[in-house]
């Protein structure tokens, strides 16, 4: 019985998906199922899923952590005007982080790959050597990019440091790029050709259908429109206020309670960091400058991991239990 | 004697740390083994992505007792130096024994240890191994703490022999040693036990495992040369590739496909590049045509369609990639036919290093300075300096920028498109050259002039900001670059003088300096910022110290190049303390001349007369306070040994005069070593110091000839022995 519903499983995965949104609601069933927390995406402009709180923050402490969930994320100087077959300011990561990484994390991700159609027997799959370094979070990492048939189609990384922090325990962090790996499942040359919906259904969209537009308006804007001196003004506001915020003393008066504001802090965080990428794709910040940019923005990294390792959700295990005994 | 199997088995190690790791494992577990008194007969290591193995053959069985004595100290020895022999030790008073010492009694000390069974230290010193091996880069995993390059999953640990096999029970960090391993990811059955090496090499090729690396790269070039051959083509070699592909796949399946033909009018080098580095594939030539015209990728299974879903999936990726390659490459010949001249501008854009200008401005001291060299090297000025303002202008191509490997290479497309004649096209592919040790020495004059000006200018430029090479610190490869020139200087025989290039390159920066300070006038905010910060620091007037500085590095890095050539530092101090020894041709032909002669016979025996002669006049003219250089007469000689002496140095001064002013060296130093002859015999059989001074002052005034014969040619004191 065991083995009939497995059976059905795998040959229900091994079909192929007709959607780009097929393949997002399978990854979600897929890792569903293995237990993880399916979360939605951070309500704020990333460049990457790695930066919603949900993989920083949480890598962070020992409590255990499940977390999967799509994350649109924008990098402002790939911007191209919806006209390259498969570059775009905005795209879909999934994400996976898991905390601490299982033992069978590779199977786990083999599977998923046969959850949206890639027949595992046919297809050859590789973990090729690739470090993860992300130097505006203070973090690192070891791993691989996975190959499909030569493709890089995930990212696969032990996290070993996060914010300055020993991530103890190490968690497992799977990135896919959605968008190029649903075209290569669904055998579509250009990104905007692809299916969004289903093709049956009586409106079908493309994925063209839904971004071409949007990816014109945001090429312009990127690289010509937004305001440099008020992007610069944010920045130097977010740095501050993310600085402010985590000056507040520990005890909120008004409540008695110990609240330590290491999320909102950290929403600055992710705001310099994506002002930096608009100013950059602006081409206003040299190259001896950009170093310094980044180093700005991995202090403030550093400083709202450091909070949230005061906090409740961020605190080691032990520490709990020596406050409680 | 049984044999010992250890395989650490664990998530996908990079390839290019498997060599390292194979040989760290067996050095590691072997040198722990033998230290605790086992042997063993031989040894295997192999590596596969998923796997490290160590096979020993013909290991005792249990290690040889061991008896130590030491002495402590005399029994009436303070208390304290009695109880420290005694923590040093681990026993106790009772344990030791009193034994007579020349005069006095003192305490011995006699441990002995028993044999121990091999399982015992093998398990100890695996875990030693495992717990500090040297991985360049290793992690931690879920919630332990041991750190391995990526998750150890399984240790395989047996011992086996006739009557079977043992696990060697140990366990690191919560993982059991065992008797099991896995097979191919894909197409393995699982986990299953294994006996012996034969029996655990067997299963894992039942289980599509190829274990020995070398074996894979066997079946990869052997297969790839089967695929071009049955379509007419030929693999184009690549080592590095080979055995890094070797390390991605446990199985290796061979697949080949063919480029499609809107890619086919790429430069060969773009499109070898494209794949190697981005999809790790081997190139197929046509041999008659020289053009790439198909792909071979190593895949890691073999599937139910013979791979042509993998590569179609390949052919996709490739296709995408060489489109890129495409674009580039019509994107730059548009400017490359028009002259390059935006290149040239955007390369004022482009710092160089923050204190050394930008790009364009290190090209307009290479021009100006490869202008200076050409005559040296035979090449016309005004091409030489042409052909430098070209050679870097693809720094700024859309093809280099994705590979910057294909610098120069580019550079020379580019440059024959724009309508430069080969010469000039050549040296912007050349004049990097040459890089490694195993590069071959640019020939054409103009691309050695260019060549040596840019490796000039590197050298006077970070000298002139000070920063020099220290220890083991070398972030510029200067080290590299001074090779370069003096590989340039003798593979190419040119004569120049090293200082009057560094005093003409040095006193560009002086004159860098003064253009800065205009150019920023009209640069932009931004620029100006970079400028203004660092300017002031690195105007430096006096360059004697530089030159000096500069020229002893060249003759350092020229020592470490002669020693492989068998050249001893002695013999080149020897030579470096000659006129010219700033032109590296002319001392490294001094050099050679002197090495030579000193392996001869006459040689090694002329320097030691030579040593003789000079230490009595040294020796004498201190004790007498006056120096020796008065022609000696050869009327006061009194022997047929002195008469001879007299002239044999006439005859070879006769001979060396002139060969040194030809700069043959050879034939001034055979002469001065025939000078061994009567330079022996005048000594065996003659008195310097007799009674009579006027004789006594003319032999040493003849010592002083011999000196000053000899040391026309080289600094002999400075030669040991």
């Amino acid at each position: 019985m065991a083995q009939n519903s497995a059976n059905q499983a795998a040959d229900q995965g091994t079909t192929t998906p007709r959607s780009f949104q097929e393949i997002i609601l399978r990854l979600q069933n897929y890792w569903a199922d293995k237990g993880c927390a399916v979360l939605q995406p951070y309500d704020m402009e990333v460049g990457a899923g790695t930066f919603h709180p949900a993989t920083t923050l949480r890598s962070l402490g020992t409590k255990p952590w499940a977390a999967a969930y799509v994350q649109p994320s924008r990098r402002p100087t790939d911007g191209r005007y919806g006209e390259n077959p498969n570059r775009l300011q905005h795209y879909y990561q999934y994400q996976v982080i898991i905390k601490p990484s299982p033992a069978n994390l590779q199977e786990l991700y083999l599977g998923s790959l046969k959850a949206i159609g890639i027949d595992l027997g046919l297809h050859d799959i590789r973990f090729v050597e690739d470090d993860w370094e992300s130097p505006t979070l203070g973090a690192w990492g070891l791993g691989w990019e996975v190959w499909c048939d030569g493709m890089e189609v995930s990212q696969f990384t032990y996290f070993q440091q996060v914010g300055g922090h020993d991530c103890k325990p190490v968690s497992g962090e799977l990135t896919y790029g959605l968008e190029r790996l649903a075209m290569y499942v669904m055998n579509v040359g250009h990104v905007m050709d692809m299916p969004f919906n289903n093709p049956d259904a009586p409106i079908p969209l493309t994925y063209g259908d839904i971004f071409r537009q949007t990816e014109e308006e945001y090429s312009r804007h990127n690289f010509d429109g937004a305001t440099t001196e008020m992007l610069f003004r944010h920045f130097e506001d977010a740095e501050a206020e993310c600085q402010r915020l985590l000056d507040f003393p520990p005890q909120d008066p008004k409540t008695g309670k110990t609240i330590i504001m290491a999320h909102p802090a950290y929403d600055q965080t992710i705001k310099a960091s994506h002002l930096f990428n608009l100013l950059d794709a602006r081409g206003v910040i040299s190259v001896t400058e950009r170093q310094a940019y980044i180093g700005r923005v991995r202090a403030l990294a550093k400083k709202c991991a450091d909070a949230f390792r005061q906090t409740e959700a961020g605190r080691d295990a032990e520490m709990t239990a020596e406050t409680t005994a | 004697m049984p044999d010992l199997l250890i395989e650490l088995f664990s998530e996908e190690i990079p390839a290019r740390m498997q060599g390292a790791a194979r040989e760290a494992l067996k050095k590691l577990v072997t040198d722990g083994l033998v230290e605790a008194g086992l042997t063993y007969s031989g040894a295997g290591t192999f590596s596969t992505p998923r796997r490290l193995v160590l096979a020993l053959e013909g290991l005792s069985s249990e290690s040889r007792p061991t008896r130590e004595e030491r002495k402590g100290p005399r029994t009436d020895a303070p208390q304290a130096a009695i109880d420290g022999f005694l923590r040093s030790t681990g026993l106790s008073l009772d344990q030791l024994e009193k034994r007579a010492d020349k005069k006095a009694e003192v305490w011995f000390a006699v441990v002995e240890k028993p044999g121990r069974a091999a399982a015992e230290i093998i398990a100890e010193v695996l875990e030693a191994a495992i717990r500090n091996f040297p991985w360049p880069k290793s992690m931690r995993w879920g919630t332990g703490s041991l750190r391995w390059v990526r998750p150890l999953h399984s240790i395989l640990c047996i011992l086996h022999d006739e009557a079977g096999a043992t696990v060697v029970p140990l366990s690191v960090d919560g993982i059991p040693s065992g008797d099991t391993t896995e097979g191919h990811r894909f197409m393995g059955p699982g986990r299953f036990a294994v006996t012996s090496f034969e029996d655990y090499a067997a299963k894992l090729r039942r289980a599509k495992v190829m274990l020995d690396q070398a074996e894979r790269e066997e079946a990869i070039a052997h297969g790839a040369k089967n695929l071009t051959f049955a379509a007419g083509l030929e693999v184009v070699e690549d080592r590095a590739l080979l055995t890094e592909i070797a390390g991605l796949v446990e199985w290796p399946v061979p697949l080949m496909g063919q480029i499609p033909e809107a890619f086919l009018g790429l430069p060969p080098e773009v499109l070898q590049t494209s794949m190697r580095e981005h999809q790790k594939f081997f190139s197929a030539r046509n041999p008659k045509t020289g053009r790439i015209e198909a792909f071979l990728t190593v895949a890691n299974i073999e599937t139910p369609d013979d791979g042509a879903t993998i590569l179609a999936g390949n052919l996709k990726v490739l296709t995408a990639r060489l489109s890129d390659a495409r674009f580039f490459w019509e994107n730059d010949l548009r400017v490359a036919k028009a002259g390059m001249q935006e290149w040239a501008e955007g390369l004022t854009h482009v710092t160089f290093q923050s204190k050394l200008g930008s790009q364009s401005d290190r090209i307009a001291r290479i021009a100006s300075l490869a202008r200076e060299i050409a005559p040296l090297v035979g090449a016309d000025p005004d091409q030489a300096e042409h052909a430098a303002r070209l050679a870097k202008l693809d720094l700024r191509s859309a093809m280099v920028g994705e590979f910057p490997e294909l610098q120069g290479v580019m550079g020379r497309y580019y440059a024959l498109q724009a309508g430069e004649p080969e010469a000039v096209a050549n040296a912007a592919r050349d004049h990097y050259s040459p890089l490694g040790p195993s590069d071959a020495v640019p020939s054409e004059p103009v691309s050695v002039a260019v060549a040596l000006a840019d490796k000039l200018d590197t050298l006077t430029g970070f000298w002139a900001i000070d920063e020099k090479p220290t220890g083991s610190k070398d972030p510029f490869a200067l080290r590299r670059a001074a090779l370069g020139v003096i590989r340039l200087v003798l593979g190419n025989d040119i004569n120049l003088s090293l200082t009057k290039l560094f005093r003409t390159a040095l006193g560009d920066y002086d004159y860098r300096t003064a253009r800065h300070d205009s150019l920023s006038r009209g640069a932009s905010a931004d620029e100006m910022k970079i400028f203004s910060g660092s300017l002031e620091g690195w105007i430096r007037p006096a360059h004697d110290e530089d030159v000096a500085s500069l020229l002893a590095f060249f003759h350092d890095r020229l020592k470490v190049f002669l020693k492989d050539q068998g050249i001893r530092h002695d013999v080149i101090d020897a030579c470096l303390a000659m006129p010219g020894s700033d032109d590296l041709a002319l001392l490294v032909k001094r050099a050679t001349a002197l090495s030579d002669t000193l392996k001869t016979e006459d040689g090694k025996n002329l320097l030691q007369g030579y040593k003789r002669a000079n230490n009595i006049l040294t020796q004498a003219e201190e004790k007498d306070g006056v120096e020796y250089s008065f022609g000696p007469d050869p009327k006061l000689a009194e022997t047929d040994e002195e008469r001879a002496l007299f002239a044999a140095l006439d005859q070879a001064e006769a001979k060396i005069t002139p060969a040194m002013q030809a700069e043959d060296f050879a034939t001034a130093m055979q002469a001065m070593a025939a000078l061994r002859g009567p330079i022996d015999a005048f000594f065996d059989t003659i008195q310097i110091n007799t009674d009579n001074q006027i004789i006594r002052r003319n032999r040493l005034n003849l010592l002083h000839r011999i000196r000053a014969i000899c040391s026309g040619t080289a600094d002999l004191t400075k030669v040991e022995g």
